[in-house]
């Protein structure tokens, strides 16, 4: 019986600048199938969040229900977490994000998770823009009760079942875009070389950033005819661009050529560097955006990499006013001013 | 780099550190499994038939292995491995193992082969040509067969019983043994119409310090060796109360240890080198430590001393190591005045050589020009076609494990001549590799890694121990212990086999693996710039790295050996088999395969 991992590392992990090697932001073993994408994905946010130097006990793992919703479990041990209601992460992270601004949300959620039973919730937390990342680990079905073609799975997909799907598929990116998500890339579980930077770069991101993650299920859709198989991603995958995450204080080196370079600068000081591969696209115009998309999808091709970014997006928090102190750390005097300040308040209604 | 050839047998046995690392290739984390099963009779059987003598080198050898051991790279200390072999041999069932043993008569195939010396090299080769029908004539000028390992090993570290149990194995195959006999020369053996002649016969000679008062004082200066074979064969048994051992090697150690026990008070080993840079092993130096004999490292010999014509002590120049450009090491006096240290014994260990005026020159066996025998190093061939050479003589010093990885293929050797065949015509190891795969989860090996620290073998009271020469120091582990410590082998036999038409670059290995040994990227050409694009850079030279052909997306799977924990975890978070773990064995090819087991 094996299924232990081990405790030695390698010994010359190297450190982050917080003195930390990777196995610290490591998380329990996965107890999901062999090969799922799911776990390469677990993978990548492990990496970035050691390349990003995060603070794990600055990062809260927010997820509802399903198979990608169990990952926070193999991510970031020393990072809060809450695993909620099926489809209803959103909320939960909304409110946790009021209480506390100081954290990053960290949202894992799923196809069922995202396009069908949260759907509603989905929606509005974009249209809130509330400061996090939400990253879906998209398998085209429902791996945890045996495979059924999810929201996502794409019309004329095959199932392993045999069975061709008839209905159209939900697709994510568009619809982020359409409801004006400020941060919004794709990308496949099977390229962390694009995924880790796109991930470091939506936690530098002011505001809700979706990652939409093909992330293959081999248990039920990793079959001949899948729009969602290892094999069928990796002959249609087209990225916008090459991407860097250039961390704040850090020298840019430029060794493309000029023209087809792209910086973009972030709230934090860090900077977003593409090497632009697709036509006519422009990663910080939004209708631009959308029309890669469409082209994308008429030519049969799964765009990957940032499909658009906003560098002004104004987060919840702006948008409400709330408190530049999180909630949890006011007082319960500030917090409750008592009756002279609530008469003061009256008065000024009258 | 080229994908690697995994059926070349070499690729796997190297990953195999402890077995690639032993003379003999002794087969060890099959041997550790063993024990941690308790079946420490076929645990014995395994060492018996690769290293003759499990017994005495479970607590004698020189144990190359354990440096080599993997786990000594990702952990403080490596796998107890000498002392797990002595568990097998302590724990044996002798009539089993009896019964295991290649049992004479055998049919004799009308050749004789005379071997020189009774020490590991020779008793090797007797068992090896006795079982396919070999007459064997063991000569010996001791009164018993062990060589070195009866006359230069002290009780306390090797018992007699242990000793004469395994010589005995193997002279029970029918040798027929002629002891107490000095054999001097070479061409009334050869005389005797031998088809092969084979000599093991050590180097006996210990090196002399010639400095002044080394006559005056002889009677109370001897040569560490002499002496030790001395109080072996119950010649002396005492000395006097300030002994000084001069020398830095484990004769050194055992002279001092020996002296501790037979009278010496005030024992102290005056060494030249550095405390760090001295021969003996580490464990052998912190046995005599423990016995409260001081190392004076830094100490070289300038006289002894000599007082109303006897021995009274030695002077010493003190020094202290310089290094040229090169690394070459230097000792350089201090300039403090020369210090006295009162003795009334010296021993003298500080080295020993081969000495071979039995050989006659005009035999056609040739010599170099240190007086060693031209030897060839595979198949330990003189220049004499009936003569071939093992152990301590064909090479000089060296250890048991050494000798008898000699004897085995001396033997090889002297079965080809026998037979009229190519010396070289040697045949390949046997090899076995099959998947320990039983279903989900489940592994034919113990594949969690476990944590704990390298046990301790247990010592016996000192104070009894320094009152008896033949009270065995060590105690060696109990069953309890020999399998916790068996517990932390890695098995490294259980190799990871990768089959790139099954891999669908899922990443799971990637991700699940706890020392990141594996990457998929692209192939380079030159095996520097493939080893610093791995995510954790392979920089240890000494391991290979394993590479598959070109996969779907025109990329390699590279995986570094060097740390890897064998622990399957890639095979079993592998969605299509692309991992498999496969139990690797690999036995040197001897003239006979020694065991039944």
């Amino acid at each position: 019986m094996t299924y232990i991992k081990p405790k030695f590392r390698h010994p010359d992990l190297q450190k982050n600048k917080l003195g930390y090697t990777i196995d610290y932001y490591e998380g329990s073993l996965s107890t999901l199938c062999a090969g799922c994408g799911h776990d390469s994905i677990s993978g990548a946010i492990i990496r970035a969040c050691f390349e990003a130097n995060i603070e794990p006990h600055k990062v809260a793992k927010m997820s509802g229900i399903g198979c990608s919703s169990k990952t926070p479990a193999y991510f970031l041990s020393n990072s809060h977490g809450f695993n909620s209601v099926h489809g209803r992460m959103p909320s939960v992270a909304t409110g946790a994000n009021m209480a506390n601004r100081d954290l990053i949300y960290f949202g894992v959620s799923g196809d069922g998770d995202t396009a069908s039973i949260g759907m509603g919730q989905f929606v509005h937390v974009i249209r809130r823009n509330l400061n996090m990342v939400y990253l879906v680990m998209n398998n085209g079905c429902y791996g945890l009760t045996k495979g059924q073609d999810s929201a996502t799975a794409d019309c004329g997909s095959k199932n392993k079942t045999g069975n061709i799907n008839l209905f159209e598929g939900i697709d994510l990116v568009s619809l982020g875009l359409e409801l004006g998500a400020g941060f919004v890339a794709q990308s496949f579980s099977g390229d962390k070389g694009q995924l880790v930077p796109l991930i470091k770069a939506a936690m530098a991101h002011l505001g809700f950033a979706l990652i939409n993650v093909v992330s293959p299920c081999v248990t039920f859709n990793n079959n001949v005819g899948s729009t969602k198989s290892y094999d069928y991603i990796r002959e249609h995958i087209e990225a916008t661009s090459t991407f860097d995450f250039v961390p704040e204080m850090t020298e840019i080196k430029t060794d493309y050529s000029e023209g087809e370079i792209k910086q973009i600068a972030m709230h934090d000081g860090s900077l977003i560097q593409l090497n632009k591969l697709t036509k006519d696209w422009d990663p910080t115009n939004r209708s631009s955006a959308m029309n890669a998309m469409l082209n994308a999808k008429e030519n049969n091709e799964f765009l990957t990499g940032l499909i658009y970014i906003d560098p002004e997006s104004v987060e919840t928090h702006e948008l409400i006013q709330t408190s530049k102190t999180p909630l949890n750390q006011l007082s319960q005097s500030t917090l409750c001013p008592g009756n002279m300040a609530l008469a003061e308040i009256n008065a000024d209604l009258r | 780099m080229k994908p690697t050839d995994i059926k070349d047998p070499e690729y796997f046995h190297k990953v195999v550190d402890c077995q690639y690392a032993c003379p003999a290739h002794t087969p060890v984390p099959e041997y550790i499994r063993l024990i941690a099963q308790e079946r420490y009779t076929e645990a014995y059987m395994v060492n018996w038939d690769s290293n003759v003598f499990p017994g005495i080198l479970g607590r004698t050898c020189d144990r190359p292995c354990e440096p080599a051991c993997r786990r000594g790279r990702v952990d403080e200390e490596p796998v107890a491995i000498c002392r797990l072999k002595r568990v097998a041999a302590d724990n044996r069932n002798k009539d089993d193992v009896k019964s295991l043993m290649p049992k004479g008569p055998f049919n004799p195939n009308g050749k004789k082969v005379a071997l020189i010396g009774a020490g590991p090299a020779a008793l090797t080769v007797a068992r090896d040509l006795a079982p396919i029908g070999y007459e064997i004539h063991l000569y010996d000028e001791q009164k018993l067969g062990g060589g070195f390992m009866r006359s230069q090993i002290p009780s306390f570290r090797l018992p007699e019983e242990v000793l004469n149990d395994e010589v005995n194995y193997i002279l029970d195959l029918g040798i027929h043994t002629q002891f107490n006999h000095y054999v001097s020369s070479l061409k009334e053996v050869l005389d005797k119409g031998y088809d092969a002649v084979f000599i093991g016969s050590g180097a006996p000679k210990g090196r002399d310090l010639n400095v002044a008062g080394r006559e005056e004082g002889k009677a109370n200066i001897h040569i560490g060796i002499n002496w030790l074979s001395s109080v072996a064969f119950e010649h002396i048994d005492k000395i006097g109360k300030k002994v000084i051992v001069l020398g830095g090697g484990n004769t050194a150690m055992d002279c001092c240890r020996t002296a501790r026990r037979l009278g010496g008070e005030e024992v102290k080993v005056c060494v030249r080198s550095p405390f760090s840079e001295m021969k003996a092993s580490p464990w052998e130096k912190e046995d005599a430590i423990h016995e409260d004999i001081p190392i004076l490292d830094n100490h070289v010999p300038v006289e002894f001393v000599i007082k109303d014509g006897k021995l009274a002590g030695m002077m010493f120049d003190k020094v202290h190591a310089a290094y040229d450009d090169k690394g070459k090491r230097k000792l350089v006096s201090t300039g403090e005045p020369p210090i006295f240290i009162e003795a009334d014994d010296v021993l003298i260990a500080i080295g020993q050589e081969n000495s071979f005026p039995w050989i006659e020159r005009d035999l056609g066996l040739e010599f170099d020009e240190w007086g060693m025998p031209k030897v060839d190093e595979t198949t330990f061939a003189s220049t004499h076609p009936k003569v071939f050479f093992g152990g301590d003589a064909a090479f000089g010093p060296k250890n048991v494990i050494t000798a008898v990885a000699h004897g085995h293929q001396g033997a090889v050797s002297i079965d080809l001549a026998c037979q009229g065949k190519n010396l070289m015509d040697r045949l390949d190891p046997m090899v076995n590799l099959h998947s320990m795969k039983m279903g989900i989860h489940e592994w034919a090996y113990d594949s969690p890694v476990t944590i704990d620290d390298r046990f301790i073998v247990p010592l016996a009271d000192k104070k009894k121990a320094l009152s008896d020469r033949k009270l065995e120091v060590e105690l060696g582990f109990d069953k309890l212990t020999g399998f916790k410590e068996a517990q932390r082998c890695l098995n490294c036999d259980v190799q990871t086999v990768f089959s790139e038409d099954k891999c669908i670059e899922c990443d799971a290995c990637v991700d699940i693996c706890p020392t990141m040994c594996i990457t998929f990227t692209e192939n380079e050409e030159s095996e520097e710039v493939l080893r610093q694009k791995l995510t954790v850079p392979a920089n240890e030279l000494t391991q290979d790295l394993y590479v598959s052909a070109e996969l779907k997306t025109k990329r390699v799977m590279v995986k570094d050996e060097n740390v890897c924990l064998h622990c399957g975890l890639c095979a079993e978070r592998c969605p299509t088999s692309a991992w498999d773990m496969q139990k690797f064995l690999y036995n040197v090819t001897k003239t006979h395969t020694g065991c039944t087991a």
